[in-house]
């Protein structure tokens, strides 16, 4: 191994900055005459808009305009798009209601934006807007998507009757049904997966410039896919075409998925900067963003598994209903289908697969992808019922996900995904020993000695990552394709940028990009620059999200290394008289192989910008780009442990052992990945024991802020065990799987079991908060007791 | 965060003065839960008058009977590693160990604290566990008659706490459940053997704020003994009840609690 290069531990580049404060965020960009804005917001989940009266704000001290969703709609401002167009099973395409970025008539969720103030600065603006008159017709609200279906319940959106965006399926409907009718025994399951708020540190931000010499518009956003951002806004909401708008997305603090979306407040920055003639800044704050910001998961489903009489899986049947909030936002029609029911498969060989599900809007904040989308839920419900299957046929759970086990590969599963490469047993067994699973009887009896009841859990997970191959999704729906961008441009003195179109937004790009470059010429990481984040500088390029960067773009990268190795092979065969096939690069130099005759990587690309010498035919320079579109998704996989105690007394959980055994192909960077894992991991525990978006029932949210909503802390996770058993991925050149999302997928299940285990197999909804748990162990230890 | 002016003052005289003069001051001392709530802009003083600069308002200091006397503008942490209150009250040295985060409590004070008189805060349990006598620049109250309801306390307007006085108890100890969002008491009981018998004080879990469990005081006065708590707990009627925890929850807790906080003792 390199020492910067694949699977070396390097120090993240970018770190530097980012803990010594100089991190360049869009907060910290100020220009001339920056205006600030502050958005009126409706403080009810449903109601008719009779009019805003801005006259009082106007006259406060440095307002400079109040506009209004009329002033929008009238300039042709383009309503906010969703980006997957998903039918129904009558093959009809989906319901969407409008949504514009300032709503003049009729609000469906708290926090809807219905105008904005520009004025001097933000307390000036915030204090304005808490002045701006808004008189409105209160209607009632749904806020439970089960709720929203019924015919009584209050309408959204005259385009979606009785709520329902689609009503969507996947499966051969008889095949599972014939299955189920030849069953040896059926395990049933009804599950919620709780609405979750993504919470990245840095809350959403946008500072917008237009320049009316040029007629040229700037952004600095919050952005976790720049282009897409600028494609969206040209093309749909008008702003200013392509070429006339540049957007920047500079140090970014998280997303989370969060940030894929192009929402209201940065349209409005954008028109309103033109409208005041000044640059227009708006700072989210975080009770804003636990209103406004694209919610997560928020599914119920009922699920049916058929086993033979040699307990194998031989069907699966599942009914969801989606609760998308109030709107669609751009891949809301995708997650609870495309990357949902494509997933239901989870590790098993499983012969039919059914899925039906439903999308409803209800009086709630858009829902949309955060970390994992829709795999998540995918793999909590497969996991929950082989987990219920299990106990309700006397079998270890373990053995029992073993035995149905996929082990030949490719594997085409009932529900499109083409599984391309794994070793689930693998996996299992390394998790199992990493945990000493085989040990757990004595753990338990030990706990109980102590008042506590021990449970341990598992988590068989799948994913699809490196989205995606453009066809395929373009003939499912999806309004773009998932391709990744790269040029490497050589500089003169050997020293290299990378531009690329994924965009790191805490994942570490800076770093694991300078070593596939390391790697290939041997030159040390900080010869290497990365550069991404701005349409001016960067190429067109689809972005981060889906654990895509790795597999995707870092694909593209290696596409764009061959290019330019080929060139400096040519360029040094020719100077140093050889046969380019003789040519090797290692340690930054280029070598005649078997011989000491040599040329430093800079003597090459001196040569290649000096042109006094090059091959004949040959363009001076040495810059190279290509486009990486993927032939398949990539399958990360693996096994998660989870082995909890319970304080009986109080319901409180503790996680007293957490093994991730995951299968994330080849790794660029260790140090990385396994961050990438604990993260994944606290949200998925998160997720499971701690976090709610809990709203009441006239639609207000009740956890919108950390007072409420329950953050994972240092404190309520163990110190991780972590395992990698890689096989590579066939479909891209770098054999790379993508483990962003990977422990937020894997983790909920296993702990939910653990728990469950627990307490004597009982089910628990998430998150399993301290007083379910009491509830469910103050009934469950006179029942242990007998036992 | 609305506009408004800061005035650092050096002396509780100065102090007086300053509140009188304004039109809608607040009390600034160490700020964890004023300034968070200006921020949000659900309060919006005219001024705020900080004490935090005041010496006569700080320190920890014995008493010739053994009682501890606390400034004020005293922080959690210098509480929570005071040797005295370690060696005398050990409960409220871990009560004030275990307020919040680091953060809070190298900024917070005993004096907010209590002024504030936040229904889930950890100090007034100890308060009127302990017995305390809370000083202010125009009196003195005792912890009973202090605390008059949720954010309630016998403070008249501008009306300074100066100092608190623990008086001496054999033994103390407090155990908390945490809000597992905010980390603030869902329910928090402090314990103490006191020269007049056991006393017992719920945080959190009330919907008046802070008050006393004389079932579980007179089943400690018999045998001061986790078991002797049996099931004694407060009438879930008068509990809080919110989307961390029903009524009937928080009296489990303190029962729970109550225990684990005798065993400790």
């Amino acid at each position: 191994m390199k020492a910067e290069g694949i699977g070396a531990r390097v120090l993240r580049k970018e770190d530097n900055r980012f803990i010594s404060g100089k991190g360049n965020y869009t907060d910290d960009v100020v220009l001339p005459r920056m205006g600030h804005a502050a958005f009126v917001r409706s403080p009810h989940a449903h109601a008719k808009v009779l009019g805003v009266n801005a006259e009082a704000a106007l006259a406060m001290p440095g307002v400079d305009a109040v506009l209004t969703g009329h002033q929008l709609v009238a300039d042709g401002i383009g309503n906010i798009i969703c980006g997957w167009l998903v039918h129904s099973k009558d093959g009809s395409p989906m319901n969407m209601g409008a949504w514009r970025a300032l709503e003049p008539e009729h609000v469906r969720f708290v926090g809807q934006a219905i105008a904005v103030v520009i004025a001097d600065t933000p307390q000036q603006a915030k204090d304005a807007a808490a002045v701006v008159d808004v008189t409105y017709e209160e209607l009632p609200a749904v806020v439970d998507s089960l709720a929203a279906l019924a015919t009584e319940a209050p309408q959204l959106h005259e385009e979606a009757p009785r709520n329902t965006s689609f009503d969507w399926e996947l499966g051969e409907e008889q095949q599972v049904a014939d299955a189920f009718a030849n069953a040896a025994h059926i395990t049933k399951l009804d599950l919620t997966n709780n609405r979750l708020v993504p919470n990245p540190m840095e809350p959403r931000a946008a500072l917008a410039d237009y320049n009316s010499a040029e007629e040229h518009y700037t952004l600095y956003t919050t952005s976790q896919n720049p282009h897409v951002a600028r494609l969206v806004l040209s093309a749909f909401y008008n702003v200013a075409p392509e070429h006339k708008l540049r957007v920047i997305a500079p140090d970014v603090g998280g997303g989370f998925g969060s940030k894929i979306y192009i929402y209201p407040e940065e349209i409005v920055c954008l028109w309103a900067s033109k409208k005041v003639g000044r640059p227009v800044k708006w700072n989210c704050d975080r009770t804003e963003a636990f209103l406004t910001d694209a919610h997560g998961r928020d599914h119920h489903s009922h699920a049916e598994l058929a086993m033979d009489a040699d307990n194998r899986i031989t069907a699966l049947r599942v009914e969801t209903t989606a609760n998308l909030g109030a709107y669609m936002s751009l891949f809301s029609s995708a997650v609870p289908t495309y990357l949902y029911a494509t997933l239901l498969s989870g590790q098993y060989d499983i012969p039919a697969i059914y899925a039906n599900v439903k999308a409803v809007y209800t009086n709630t904040t858009p829902v949309d992808a955060y970390r994992g989308a829709g795999r998540p839920e995918a793999t909590y419900l497969v996991e929950t019922i082989v987990d219920k299957a299990a106990r309700e046929l006397g079998l270890d759970p373990a053995d029992f996900r073993s035995h149905n086990f996929i082990r030949s590969f490719p594997h085409q599963t009932p529900v499109i995904m083409n599984y391309d490469a794994g070793d689930y047993d693998a996996t299992l067994s390394a998790a199992k020993q990493a945990a000493n699973y085989a040990d757990f009887a004595t753990r338990k009896a030990e706990a109980a000695a102590r008042g506590k009841l021990r449970g341990i859990g598992l988590s068989c997970y799948i994913e699809a990552c490196g989205i995606a191959p453009s066809q395929a999704v373009g003939s499912l729906g999806a309004g773009v394709g998932l391709w990744e961008s790269a040029e490497v441009r050589v500089n003169p003195v050997g020293t290299i940028e990378v531009l690329t179109g994924s965009h790191s937004h805490g994942q570490g790009h800076e770093t694991t990009f300078a070593q596939l470059v390391a790697e290939r010429f041997g030159l040390p990481t900080d010869n290497v620059t990365i550069v991404h984040g701005d349409t001016d500088k960067v190429q067109f390029g689809m972005g981060t999200y889906g654990s895509r960067s790795g597999a995707v773009g870092m694909s593209a990268l290696a596409k764009a290394l061959d290019k330019v190795e080929v060139k400096a092979k040519r360029i040094a065969a020719h100077l140093l008289e050889a046969d380019e096939a003789d040519i090797t690069i290692e340690d930054g130099e280029l070598k005649i192989v078997g011989t000491d005759k040599k040329l430093s990587f800079t003597d090459v690309s001196l040569a290649a910008y000096m042109a006094h010498n090059l091959p004949e035919g040959m363009e001076p320079g040495l810059k190279e780009g290509a486009f990486y579109d993927p032939q398949n998704f990539t399958f990360p996989a693996g096994t998660h442990v989870c082995e909890v105690e319970i304080d009986p007394a109080t319901g409180k959980v503790e996680i007293v052992q957490f093994v991730a055994a995951d299968d994330f192909g080849q790794i660029i960077n260790p140090m990385i990945v396994e961050g990438q894992v604990h993260g994944g991991l606290v949200q998925g525990i998160g997720q499971a024991l701690l976090e709610n978006a809990a709203y009441d029932a006239d639609g207000q949210l009740l956890s919108a802020s950390y007072m409420d909503y329950t953050m994972p802390r240092a404190d309520n996770v163990p110190s991780f065990k972590l395992e990698t058993n890689s096989t590579l991925c066939p479909s891209n050149p770098l054999g790379m799987k993508g483990c962003g999302e990977a422990g937020a997928i894997g983790a909920p299940p296993a702990v939910m079991n653990a728990i469950s285990d627990a307490l004597g197999g009982v089910e628990v909804s998430m998150p399993a908060t301290p007083e379910k748990v009491w509830r469910l162990a103050q009934a469950a230890l006179p029942k242990q007791a007998a036992e | 965060m609305y506009e408004t002016s800061y005035n650092r003052v050096s002396s509780v005289t100065e102090a007086a003065t300053a509140l009188d003069a304004a039109d809608d001051p607040k009390i600034l001392a160490g700020g964890q839960t004023l300034i968070p709530t200006m921020k949000q802009r659900l309060a919006a003083p005219s001024e705020l008058v900080d004490i935090r600069q005041v010496d006569e308002l700080h320190g920890i200091s014995m008493q010739a009977d053994g009682a501890i006397r606390i400034g004020a503008t005293t922080t959690h942490a210098e509480v929570a590693a005071n040797a005295d209150v370690r060696a005398q009250l050990p409960g409220l040295a871990s009560l004030a160990g275990h307020i919040g985060d680091p953060h809070v409590r190298y900024m917070g004070t005993i004096g907010g604290s209590l002024a504030n008189n936040d229904p889930a805060a950890d100090y007034p349990a100890a308060a009127l566990a302990l017995g305390a006598t809370i000083t202010t620049n125009k009196g003195s109250y005792s912890a009973e008659e202090f605390f008059t309801g949720m954010f309630e306390t016998a403070l008249q307007e501008n009306e300074i706490v100066t100092a608190v006085t623990f008086p001496v108890a054999q033994r103390t100890a407090y155990a908390k459940f945490p809000n597992p969002a905010s980390r603030y008491a869902m329910a928090g009981v402090f314990v103490a053997q006191t020269p007049s018998g056991p006393r017992v004080a719920v945080t959190g879990a009330g919907q008046e704020g802070v008050f006393r469990m004389p079932a579980m005081e007179a089943a400690l006065a018999e045998n001061w003994a986790a078991d002797s708590l049996g099931s004694i707990q407060p009438d879930a009627q008068d509990m809080l009840a919110d989307i961390h925890g029903s009524a009937e929850y928080r009296a489990n807790l303190v029962n729970v609690m109550a225990k684990r906080a005798v065993a400790a003792a």
